[in-house]
Order: structure tokens, then C-alpha cells, then sequence
């Protein structure tokens, strides 16, 4: 047996008897495994699988064993992933600090903060939130105001944070200041923040599907100590933007990471139910074109995606890569919603009650919440101005 | 999956891009147009295709083929593609060759597919009745005859037809005329006596003619497959068609984009270059999404075809549909974002735009497709 089929076995044998049985069923509303101080668990099982898969560092299986990683290779983590996936297995953890954080803090902090802070993000002890954009820092990021002074020995921050997401559960912030008021892009920095402090307060933002995952978030003289500086001062902007292209891979995949679960269903199937069926076809022939579009699209951009990786393989991908899929996957995910709803008419439209279904009022807030994928993590505009400046080279 | 390149691939791919760069460039299709070239393809050239093992690319060793597979043959279309290379590759490698390869009894596999390979025999498939493509919609008849069968119909849109050495005709042997079960392959001689072959003049100008069948001869020995079988052997050998033609226009829409985004860095208005106006970088940025999303379909549908895969339907019907969509969007976008001079024939744009229509048409356009993308996925 090779190595990689004795891991599998082990993992296979491993998952068994430490993955409870609950947590190999689809996840409840308001199950979501954030961690964090405040966590709270409706299910105590998914406490037991957080704290089993962490203790073997599986919530992060890449990272170094040093910092409480799994310390796998690629073809091991691809393992895990697989077999996770054949029991059906929830995420052991949702969390920024593992998918955009950690990944930042490994390449740019130092050691001692990176045994600080990677094991607790590992562990799902501290849950962070992400502070970027600004009232007036939208797409021009770089033009934050949000200042850090430096007291000696301490930074003093003053600014306004907004679309925090989850501030108002989060332990902690990861934040873009400016420590340099007479340039722009050289003058940020990253600092690491304990919402604790105090002079943060966090106040909910309702969007139009009615939810609030996002805030506002005030810094009125809060006092930072220097040690949670991360990386040199004032070259904060390079860790913004490979933070960045973490956030818009986690992003891009829902054009199709959608397509088959969740928010009632595939477009096919909607338009059978909701607008007729005839000898197995969509009835509606101009609908079922519509819906072909977007599934060939899909389809194409999920081979992309697949390409892209292994190209990465062979040691081939040329990076800007992430633009592409933040474009191309947000902007399928948007229309996969509106040709929901098309096909769905006015089931789904409704707002609340008990005359629509649970699946059809998710729809309506999906259909929504989908608007806003093509804003966050940098806005379809600026993943194409990127795109033609560093991959096609047209000038500025 | 292999969606990346291996080194005999890559070599090949390289091989391929020089050749049709040197040999075959885009003034060749030129000349041979401005000269109203009555053969339509340049016959050494071919030769020499063959001699580097292209034209043998579909068929087996022991039949004088050569071994680069399915992958290799769309590395190879692609390259042909951006040249515009006028050669009968669709014709007699891509449907004849493999139907022959596919359905040919050993007798017939000996006498047409070295022949092919060697590039000395140019096939041609006489199926289309009418301007929208229909594999099933077949009224030319073949009625059986004391010694064979008798022909008789009219086909349209036979690409190559005029200068083909053999055709391959599909007619009705039972059945309604939109009947999937009914219909025989049969080769025929073009010399036969009731063969009538008129030149038809594309808008690409590649070549295709109009077939009258009047009372044709056919013998027994000379029907490919089997009698009544005959979309068991076209469903494979168009989807590898429409791969093929799906391989070729990836590579014409990648020569338009590549072109014009040289242009919008060259061309100046306004004292700047137009490519630093956002209303076309965005534009380009888009193409170039699409675009990549159209390479890993046809690498795709390529690996199927190699892995004898039964998405293969599937992804034939994903891959030209796509392709014609998206080639369609950057020539047209190719055209206007080179102003006046895209309207000038001396420009190449004009070129390409002809042929991605033509070769969106051909074996199916983008809505056949997906009505049938969307028939396989059971909706």
C-alpha cells in the first residue's frame, strides 16, 4: 500500500469514530460553526467535531504542524477533503481567520505572532472579522482615512470601519490603518485589534434581503499596543491585496458551489415545478434556453476552476487567475438567482407568511443577498480593470 | 482529468503553430480566394499536412495513422484555426476518416484510410438537406435494387464536396423522414453516373457543394455500417466534428483577441492609446474571461474524446455552442474596436468573422445545441 492509500485508510478509519453522526446530516439553521469566544452550540455534537478535528489541526490541514496546522501535503489535504465528503461530513469550522487571516499572517507576521495567533484560529477559539472598507474607501480601498498615531508606545486609532461582516460576534479585527497621512498607498498599515478594547462599538447594517451579516464598526481613541503590527510598517498594502485574492477565490466559488444545494434548488428543476413540464422538457422553450446559457457557462467555469488548479500543479498559473473566477463566478451566481426567480414567477416573490415555503422565501433573501457578491471583495469593475492592466497589459 | 499539457503534446502544439504560421498563413486563404481558385484548398499543402502526420491523426497505426490522438488533433485544428488554414480537415479527417475508421469492414478500411492519412484522397459527407442542421432529418432515398440500391435526393452544404476523390452519403433506407432509425451510409463514387456537384460559394471562402443523387447505383459492398444503422455512426463521428470545429474557432477567436488587444495599444485617439479607456478594457477584460472559459471546455471535451468517456455528447454540444457563442462576441467586438480599418478587407478581421459564422453553422449552431445540452441533461 502506498503512503497516500495508508493515509486515506487511517483518515477514512479516523473520521469513523471521531466525526458524531449529527454532524453528517445537513446544517440547521443557525448551526454555523463560527467559534469564537461568544460561540454558541444548539448542537452540542458540533463542539465534539471542532474540538476533534482541531486537535489533529484538520480545521486548517495545510498549515504547519508548528502553529497547530495539520502539516499536510496537497495530495494528503485532497484526501481529507474527499473523504470528508463521502460521509457528508458539515465543516468542522467556518472562519475568516482560517480562510483569509491565516493565510496572510503565515507569509507576513512574525514568528512569535504566528504562534500567538494561528493556534487559536486553528482551535476556533478567537472568530475574526475583516477591517477594510471605509464610508469613503469603497473600491479606491487605498484611500482609507482610518488613522493609527503613534504614542510611543502604542498606536492610537481613530476611523470608522464598514461591511465588517459578523463585527457585532467577532473577537477580534484585522484592520487596514493609515500611519502615514502624506502618501497614499505606502501609508497603510495592518494592525491586529481586540474588539474588547475600549472605544470599539459595532452597530448592525440591514441590507435588502433583511439580514445584517454586516456592520458598522467605530474606533474612538483605542489604544492598540505596537506588537500587533503585522509586518513592516506602512507596507500593510501588499498584505491587503494578497489578503484580497484569498477573499476572492473563498468568493468566486459560488457561481457553482451553489448550483446544486441550497436556496431551493437548480434552475431546471424550479422551472419544471413552478412553470410546467412537457414529455420531460422545461415547457417553456425560452426559459429553457435562458437556463442552458447559464448552465453551459457554469459548466465552462467550473472546468476553468479545475484547470486553474491543475496548472497550478504543473507549476504553470499565472496568478491574476483570481480576478477572473471572483468575475465570472459572482456574476453567474447573480443570474443564477434572477433565472430562479423567473422561473419560479411570483412564488418567488414572497416576502414572509406562512402561503410561501420555507425553500421559496429563501429564495427571494438568496436572490438578494446575491446582488451584493459583485460589490464585496472588490467590485466586478475592478476585478476587469485588473484583469486588463496586469494580464492583458493595457496601460493606465 | 488532463487539462494541462504533457510534453509530446506540447511539442506537437509548437510543430503545428509553425507549420500553418509558415505554410499556411492567412494570405494563402487569400490567394487562393482572390484567384478564384477552383480547387478552393491549396493540394501541396495538404500533402504536406499529411507528411507531418496531421491528416493520420484519427486514424490507427496499422492503417499508415499516426498516434497523436483526439488531443492532438484539436492541438492541431487550433493552430490551424488562427491562420485560417483552408485544408479538408473537417471532410476527410474528421467525419469521413473516422467514420470509416469507426464503421469500415476491414476491406474498406484498407483501401480509404492510408490513403487519407497520406493526404491523396479527399472525402467528403453529403448529409445536410437544408439550412439548419439535422443529422436525423434525412428524405434523400436509397431504395433497394436487384443488385444494391438506387439513390435519389439533394444534398446541401457538403464541405469539400466539389474536389472530393469519395463521398459518403447518408440516405433513408426505411422509416419517416425525421426517424433516427432508417438511415444507411452508403460510399459512393462522385464520377458515379446521376452524380450531379455544383460549387457552392461561402461567405469564408472555404469550400462546400450542393449534391443531386438522380437514380445513383450503389452497390451492396458499399454501404458503411450496417443498413438502417446509420446515426449509430453519426452521433460519434459529428460530436467529433464539433469537437473539431470547436478546437478550430478557439483558435480563430484567440487570434482576433490577440490582435486586437496589440491594436488598442497601438492605435491612438484623443493624444492616448484607446486601449487606457475603461469603456474597452473592460470589454476586453470580459473577452478574455470568456475566452478562457472557452479553452477549458475544448480541453475538455478533447480529454473525453480521448477517454472514450460517454459525456461526450454532452460536451461536443457544450463546446460548439459555447464557441460559437463567444466567437461571435469577439469578432464582432474584435471589428469594432478596430474602427474603419475592421470594415477594410485588407484587414484579416473581415476573414475571420466569415469563418466563425460559417463554422458556427456547421454540424449545428449554438441553439441546436443547447436544445440538446439541455435534452442529454434531462430537461
Amino acid at each position: 500500500m502506498s503512503t497516500l492509500e495508508e493515509f486515506r485508510k487511517e483518515t477514512r478509519d479516523w473520521l469513523e469514530e471521531n466525526c458524531p453522526q449529527s454532524m453528517r446530516t445537513p446544517m440547521g439553521d443557525n448551526e454555523e460553526p463560527w467559534g469564537g469566544k461568544n460561540a454558541s452550540w444548539p448542537n452540542p455534537d458540533s463542539k465534539v467535531w471542532l474540538d476533534n478535528m482541531a486537535s489533529r489541526g484538520w480545521t486548517a490541514p495545510t498549515w504547519p504542524k508548528a502553529y497547530g496546522g495539520g502539516g499536510l501535503g496537497k495530495d494528503e489535504a485532497k484526501i481529507l477533503a474527499q473523504e470528508l465528503r463521502a460521509i457528508k461530513a458539515r465543516p468542522a469550522l467556518l472562519s475568516f481567520g482560517i480562510w483569509m487571516l491565516g493565510p496572510a499572517l503565515l507569509e507576513f507576521a512574525s514568528e512569535e505572532q504566528k504562534l500567538k495567533y494561528l493556534p487559536q484560529i486553528v482551535r476556533g477559539e478567537i472568530r475574526w472579522c475583516q477591517g477594510y472598507s471605509e464610508p469613503g474607501a469603497g473600491s479606491d480601498l487605498a484611500g482609507l482615512q482610518t488613522s493609527a498615531d503613534d504614542k510611543g508606545d502604542h498606536y492610537l486609532v481613530n476611523g470608522q470601519k464598514i461591511w465588517t461582516s459578523y463585527a457585532d460576534y467577532a473577537d477580534w479585527i484585522f484592520c487596514l490603518v493609515r500611519t502615514d497621512k502624506t502618501v497614499k498607498h505606502a501609508g497603510i498599515s495592518f494592525l491586529l485589534i481586540d474588539m474588547e478594547t475600549k472605544g470599539v462599538e459595532t452597530r448592525p447594517i440591514k441590507l435588502i434581503s433583511g439580514s445584517s451579516p454586516f456592520c458598522e464598526t467605530f474606533l474612538t481613541d483605542v489604544t492598540v499596543p505596537k506588537e500587533n503590527l503585522v509586518g513592516e510598517l506602512n507596507k500593510g498594502w501588499t498584505i491587503a491585496k494578497r489578503l484580497l485574492q484569498h477573499e476572492r477565490e473563498m468568493i468566486s466559488g459560488m457561481g457553482i458551489g451553489g448550483a446544486s444545494s441550497g436556496s431551493g434548488g437548480r434552475p431546471e428543476g424550479l422551472a419544471k415545478t413552478y412553470s410546467g413540464e412537457k414529455d420531460g422538457k422545461v415547457a417553456d422553450a425560452a426559459l429553457r434556453d435562458t437556463i442552458t446559457r447559464h448552465k453551459m457557462d457554469g459548466h465552462g467555469f467550473l472546468l476553468t476552476l479545475q484547470r486553474s488548479a491543475a496548472e497550478t500543479k504543473a507549476g504553470q498559473n499565472t496568478g491574476a487567475a483570481s480576478s477572473m473566477f471572483k468575475y465570472y463566478g459572482t456574476e453567474l451566481n447573480k443570474r443564477r438567482f434572477e433565472i430562479m426567480l423567473e422561473a419560479m414567477g411570483t412564488d418567488g416573490l414572497g416576502w414572509e407568511g406562512d402561503q410561501f415555503s420555507p425553500s421559496e422565501l429563501g429564495t427571494t433573501r438568496s436572490w438578494l443577498r446575491s446582488k451584493g457578491n459583485s460589490i464585496e471583495g472588490g467590485t466586478t469593475e475592478v476585478q476587469l480593470n485588473i484583469i486588463a492592466k496586469r494580464v492583458l497589459g493595457l496601460p493606465d | 482529468m488532463a487539462l494541462v499539457l504533457n510534453e509530446e503534446q506540447t511539442l506537437l502544439n509548437e510543430t503545428a503553430a509553425q507549420f500553418f504560421k509558415e505554410q499556411v498563413p492567412i494570405s494563402n486563404l487569400r490567394k487562393l480566394r482572390d484567384s478564384s481558385d477552383a480547387f478552393g484548398i491549396d493540394r501541396s499543402v495538404w500533402k504536406e499536412c499529411a507528411n507531418l502526420g496531421f491528416a493520420g491523426v484519427m486514424i490507427s497505426e496499422t492503417h499508415g495513422g499516426s498516434s497523436f490522438g483526439p488531443i492532438g488533433l484539436g492541438l492541431i485544428l487550433e493552430q490551424s484555426g488562427k491562420t485560417l488554414s483552408a485544408t479538408p480537415f473537417i471532410s476527410t479527417v474528421l467525419l469521413c476518416g473516422s467514420a470509416i475508421q469507426l464503421a469500415g469492414n476491414s476491406t474498406q478500411r484498407q483501401e480509404y484510410l492510408p490513403a487519407i492519412a497520406a493526404g491523396e484522397r479527399i472525402c467528403a459527407l453529403a448529409l445536410e438537406e437544408r439550412a439548419h442542421h439535422n443529422p436525423t432529418h434525412i428524405e434523400t432515398t436509397a431504395t433497394q435494387t436487384d443488385d444494391g440500391f438506387s439513390l435519389n435526393g439533394t444534398k446541401t452544404f457538403v464541405l469539400d464536396g466539389h474536389i472530393a476523390d469519395q463521398l459518403i452519403v447518408a440516405a433513408r433506407t426505411s422509416g419517416a423522414p425525421t426517424d433516427q432509425h432508417g438511415i444507411t451510409l452508403f460510399l459512393v463514387s462522385p464520377k458515379s453516373e446521376g452524380v450531379t456537384i455544383e460549387r457552392t460559394l461561402m461567405a469564408d471562402s472555404r469550400n462546400a457543394a450542393k449534391i443531386t443523387f438522380t437514380d445513383v447505383k450503389v452497390r451492396d459492398a458499399d454501404v458503411l455500417g450496417s443498413v438502417d444503422g446509420g446515426s449509430d455512426v453519426l452521433d460519434p463521428v459529428l460530436d467529433m466534428g464539433r469537437i473539431g470545429l470547436a478546437a478550430e474557432t478557439l483558435g480563430l477567436i484567440q487570434a482576433v483577441f490577440d490582435q486586437t488587444i496589440v491594436y488598442l495599444k497601438e492605435r491612438k485617439q484623443f493624444g492616448e492609446v484607446i486601449g487606457s479607456f475603461q469603456a474597452l478594457k473592460h470589454r476586453a477584460a470580459e473577452m478574455f474571461s470568456e475566452i478562457e472559459v472557452c479553452r477549458s471546455i475544448v480541453l475538455e471535451a478533447l480529454t473525453a474524446l480521448e477517454e472514450k468517456r460517454n459525456d461526450v455528447p454532452h460536451l461536443a454540444s457544450l463546446a460548439k455552442a459555447k464557441l460559437a457563442e463567444v466567437s461571435r462576441l469577439v469578432t464582432n467586438e474584435g471589428l469594432q474596436m478596430h474602427g474603419g480599418v475592421g470594415m477594410t478587407d485588407e484587414y484579416d478581421l473581415g476573414l475571420f468573422m466569415k469563418r466563425a459564422r460559417v463554422a458556427a453553422v456547421t454540424l449545428g449552431d449554438a441553439n441546436f445545441h443547447r436544445d440538446r445540452y439541455a435534452t442529454l441533461s434531462d430537461y
